[in-house]
């Protein structure tokens, strides 16, 4: 039987169920064969902080979304076109993201009456109508994936977990997506068991099949790839290119990376994959707590390698002392935070930009970083390496704020030429810099920079000492003198201030916006597609986003002092908004939300339209 | 930790330009002329030499000697110094600490880089006070300690900072006083040739806001009767006349001392800092209680066990061992590794 073929130029696809029915990997595998074959794609993982709350719970829920398109896109969908319900729980929790004539695709075999009444259903919602809005697909997943493995070697359990294989065969099926990357990744997963590499290879073309002969699903779709660049691609996490950037900063500068964490979510993946790459010189330190793993970090910096720690809120409370005492010292440090969700332990797997208070401004004295923030999922790579330079030129602690969202989120990622990376190699002090020729001043700086020279224990004839009391000027001696200390603050806030930086770039296509959309971080997405939505319908409106939030780039008051209104969309209760208003004197209008997801393109094209109507 | 060399070293190499401010009198003087007299003894470079200190009167120390140093922040030193040490094993890295930076605020750091066996030499000064801060009581003081903060008297009882190295899998573990010179520097000669984490306590006298705490172990009228001096391989005995013992009553859990004359040869303990059971050393620790009496001096502990350093930079090692390429083709590699599609 030939179906109907339907060409779309866009999809989102969310796969939701119990967080022990492997929607992740589903979702993951389905972004895989998506990316093989060429579309633009973004995802956005959603999942519980438990690991494991009680089984068809409306807390158990955990979900993928996942965005493809036949053009560049820049946001994981605010709406799901089709969402697959493992269960009622995941049913009930999604319903409410769906547009009407949404497809749904429900697994039957989990709509028992318990199941429906754990999450307070009277009736199963699949029989009293309240779906009549949706295209409905109910399949018994799992009794079908458990028909389908009779003949296998499997346990009955083993046999029903392969379930998700089944819906992720069907999706595959519906949106002809090439599968030979799952199979192999299936037999990587399952080397050691030939059996379940079967059994899940049979349930995934088990589902495949199910399509392509049930009435049920009449029509298959195709989404053409998308015009990208030519080169080679991969999909990657935030958490993995921040990593890739590290690890990319220790070649790049030719010094060892010295990473000292405290495992935190959203940012414990970058201790697991920085853990895997010793070969490039990269040591993970797993400290006792956050203050250990930036002091231990703080160490290695001292003795000549890249020191970074890794985290999110909490653990920057906790760091803010040793932050204090690097801005003293004058080393380079980056600090990562993932941020998510608070106060305190918020939600922690739940996105949020609320920490750009404390990056700026959440240190004891006057103690100024620089603060860099990634605004995409492989942005996280370039930013990394970004702090890098900085840190590392600079000898300064730089703060790297990226967030849940861009962490775990994932894109296609244009591979870059690894000789095409910015040259990071620093010179050691070697040679005392007294005018007589013999005195080494630790304190003496860089004219240009306002650095002082790294001078690493082992050096012969530069023995000194450093610390966290007030140093004279040049010499580094601990001194009380008044002057001395008026010179030395300011001269640490002039440090961060000649750091160069490049200017933000705005992009008003026709140049007649009258309204500037600021943004910084993960926002950039969802502000882009809602200017990109504004335009098509014929509304100016310009962008401009920040990936300096200190020093900011040096033409931002020009470029404010452009628009006649400027709207600042933040994932907190406007913290870039206060110091915009600050420091350049702009009555920027603030639109926030903290809600623990990211803004949807949708409501800030909304709220923007009204803003842009009335300029 | 870096091989020896042949150096033509003296003291006066070890002390800096800086002006010594501790108060006159201060038992961090001789602690610091003691260090500064035994570096040449260890024949590595001063440029491979760091101090690494905390806060407090004691935590100024590196800013007197002449080699690499970092006066941090307050209880910070042994996860600082524990970067360093890792990712410099040709580096020889002390840490320099009180009883209130290394116990109170410090403590959870202190206790982590001695299971890690981190290869630090640890020095705390004890004087069971918090000098800089002028005068409260810290956590190694006496219940009832009358200070500032406690003026009818503290209600806390002390650590024994022995016993909890000992309970933190410490490798080496042991006990100096700043007025005994000699003994210091034997203390210090073992601490550096040990590999991993070498901790000493240094009883010191302040004697600004808690003078004379430690009088009874270093007047020639009780000295004697009160300190047991531990030597390797020797039995245990001590007092003016060699009156006393320390015996292993059976049955007993730990240690206990007795009047030589009263137990048979037999039955004193002969002192052996190389026994694997950390019980032998945690029962010597416990002698003397919270009093001075009974007090043990030496090496209490002294065993062998692999330092985090050594089996990190092992790992290290294996993973470039099978590695090829430039950093930058295997940079490059890294990147593409994964699934990946090519656009043309
Ligand atoms: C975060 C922080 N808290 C408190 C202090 C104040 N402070 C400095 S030293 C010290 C206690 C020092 O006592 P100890 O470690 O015994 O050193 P001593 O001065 O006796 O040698 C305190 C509480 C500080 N510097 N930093
Ligand atoms: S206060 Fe006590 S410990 Fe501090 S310098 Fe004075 S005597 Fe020494
Ligand atoms: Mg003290």
């Amino acid at each position: 039987m030939s179906k109907q073929v339907q060409q779309l130029d866009r999809v989102v696809i969310r796969f939701a169920g119990d967080s022990g029915d492997g929607m992740q990997l589903t979702g993951d595998r389905f972004t895989s064969e998506t990316a093989q074959l060429g579309n633009d794609i973004s995802t956005l993982p959603n999942f519980p902080a438990e690991i494991r709350a009680p089984a068809g719970t409306l807390p158990g829920v955990s979900s993928f979304q996942v965005h493809f398109a036949d053009y560049d896109i820049l946001t994981p969908g605010d709406a799901p076109n089709v969402l697959v319900a493992m269960n009622p729980a995941a049913l009930k929790a999604n319903l409410a993201d769906l547009p009407r004539g949404a497809d749904i695709i429900v697994n039957t075999d989990e709509f028992t009456r318990r199941n429906l009444a754990k999450v307070g259903y009277q009736v199963s919602p699949l029989d009293d109508g309240s779906l009549d809005g949706y295209v409905l697909h109910p399949v018994a997943l799992t009794s079908m994936t458990v028909g389908a493995l009779a003949e296998h070697d499997v346990s009955k359990k083993d046999a029903e977990r392969a379930k998700n294989m089944f819906a992720l065969g069907l999706l595959s099926w519906m949106y002809s997506r090439p599968y030979e990357s799952t199979i192999r990744f299936l037999e990587r997963k399952f080397a050691a068991r030939p059996e379940l590499v079967a059994a899940n290879t049979a349930a995934f073309k088990a589902g495949w099949n199910f399509g392509e002969t049930t009435e049920d699903f009449g029509v298959r779709y195709e989404v053409k790839p998308a015009k990208m660049d030519p080169g080679t691609y991969r999909n990657i996490t935030g958490n993995a290119a921040l990593s890739l950037g590290l690890v990319a900063a220790g070649v790049r500068s030719g010094l060892p990376v010295f990473l000292g964490a405290y495992p935190i979510t959203p940012a414990s993946d970058i201790l697991h994959e920085l853990s895997k790459h010793k070969r490039f010189g990269v040591t993970t330190m797993q400290a006792e707590d956050e203050i250990a793993a930036i002091g231990a970090a703080l160490g290695a910096s001292y003795g000549g390698a890249l020191g970074v720690t890794t985290t999110s809120g909490p653990g920057v409370a906790l760091k803010g002392e040793t932050i204090s005492l690097a801005v003293a010292l004058e080393l380079p440090l980056v600090i990562v935070d993932v941020q998510r969700a608070g106060p305190s332990t918020g939600m922690p797997t739940k996105t949020e930009q609320a920490d750009l208070n404390m990056a700026l401004f959440g240190r004891h004295g006057e103690a100024p970083v620089a603060v860099v923030a990634p605004r995409s999922p492989s942005d996280c790579f370039f930013a990394a390496l970004e702090a890098a330079r900085i840190a590392l030129t600079h000898r300064t602690p730089v703060i790297l704020l990226s967030d849940n969202y861009v962490a775990n989120g994932s894109e296609p990622w244009l591979l870059p030429d690894v000789d095409s990376l910015p040259d990071l190699r620093v010179e050691f002090a070697t040679a005392p810099n007294g005018e007589d020729g013999k005195t080494f001043l630790p304190y003496l700086r860089d004219p240009a920079t306002l650095a002082r020279p790294w001078a690493i224990p082992g050096t012969p004839g530069l023995e000194h000492r450093i610390g966290g009391l007030e140093k004279a000027d040049k010499t580094g001696d601990i001194s009380y003198d008044p002057a001395n200390h008026d010179f030395m603050v300011r001269t640490r806030a002039a440090r961060i201030e000649a750091i160069k930086v490049p200017d933000v770039e705005v992009e008003d296509p026709d140049s007649d916006a009258r309204v500037l959309v600021l943004g910084w971080g993960s926002t950039y997405g969802p502000i882009g597609a809602a200017c990109r939505g504004l335009r098509q319908r014929g509304l100016p409106v310009a962008q401009a986003h920040l990936r300096h939030l200190s020093p900011l780039p040096a033409n931002l008051g020009e470029v404010l002092g452009r628009y006649e209104k400027v709207v600042i969309p933040e994932m907190n209760l406007g913290q870039l908004a206060q110091v915009i208003r600050a420091r350049y004197l702009v009555d920027a209008i603030g639109y926030n939300q903290v809600r623990g997801l990211p803004f949807t393109a949708t409501e800030l094209e909304t709220m923007l339209e009204e803003v842009v109507k009335n300029a | 930790m870096p091989e020896p060399v042949a150096l033509k070293l003296t003291t006066k190499d070890f002390k800096s330009d800086q002006e010594v401010r501790w108060c006159p009198g201060c038992g961090d003087y001789a602690i610091l002329a003691a260090v500064q007299s035994f570096m040449p003894e260890l024949q590595i470079p001063r440029e491979r030499i760091v101090f690494v200190s905390g806060i407090g009167c004691s935590s100024r120390f590196p800013y007197y000697m002449n080699t690499y140093g970092m006066h941090s922040i307050h209880g910070r030193a042994p996860a600082i110094a524990t970067g360093l040490s890792v990712s410099r094993p040709d580096l020889s890295v002390w840490v320099v600490t009180g009883d209130g930076d290394a116990l109170s605020i410090g403590g959870n750091h202190l206790i982590h880089a001695l299971r890690r066996n981190v290869n630090l030499k640890i020095l705390l000064f004890n004087n069971r006070i918090y000098g800089l801060t002028k005068g409260q009581y810290s956590p190694t003081s006496e219940v009832g300690k009358i200070t500032k903060s406690t003026p009818v008297g503290s209600a806390d009882a002390p650590f024994n900072p022995l016993s909890l190295a000992l309970g933190a899998e410490a490798t080496f573990v042991a006990r100096t006083i700043d007025s005994d010179r000699k003994h210091l520097q034997s203390v210090l000669r073992a601490a550096a040739e040990h590999q991993g984490s070498a901790f000493v306590e240094i009883y010191q006298n302040c004697n600004i806001f808690n003078d004379g705490a430690f009088d009874e172990l270093k007047e020639p009228a009780t000295r004697d009767d009160y300190l047991i001096r531990l030597e390797h391989g020797q039995p245990i005995t001590f007092g003016s006349e060699g009156q006393f013992c320390v015996v292993h009553p059976p049955g007993g859990f730990g240690l206990e001392v007795r009047e030589t004359a009263s137990v048979a040869a037999d039955e004193i303990v002969v002192h052996d800092a190389t026994v694997t059971e950390p019980a032998y050393a945690f029962a010597l620790s416990r002698l003397p209680g919270f009093a001075l009496r009974n007090t043990p001096i030496g090496i209490f502990r002294n065993v062998d066990r692999p330092s985090y350093d050594g089996v990190v930079q092992g790992q290290l090692d294996a993973a470039r061992a099978k590695s090829t390429g430039t950093p930058e083709e295997q940079l490059a590699g890294l990147l593409s590794s994964g699934d990946t599609w090519t656009i043309l």
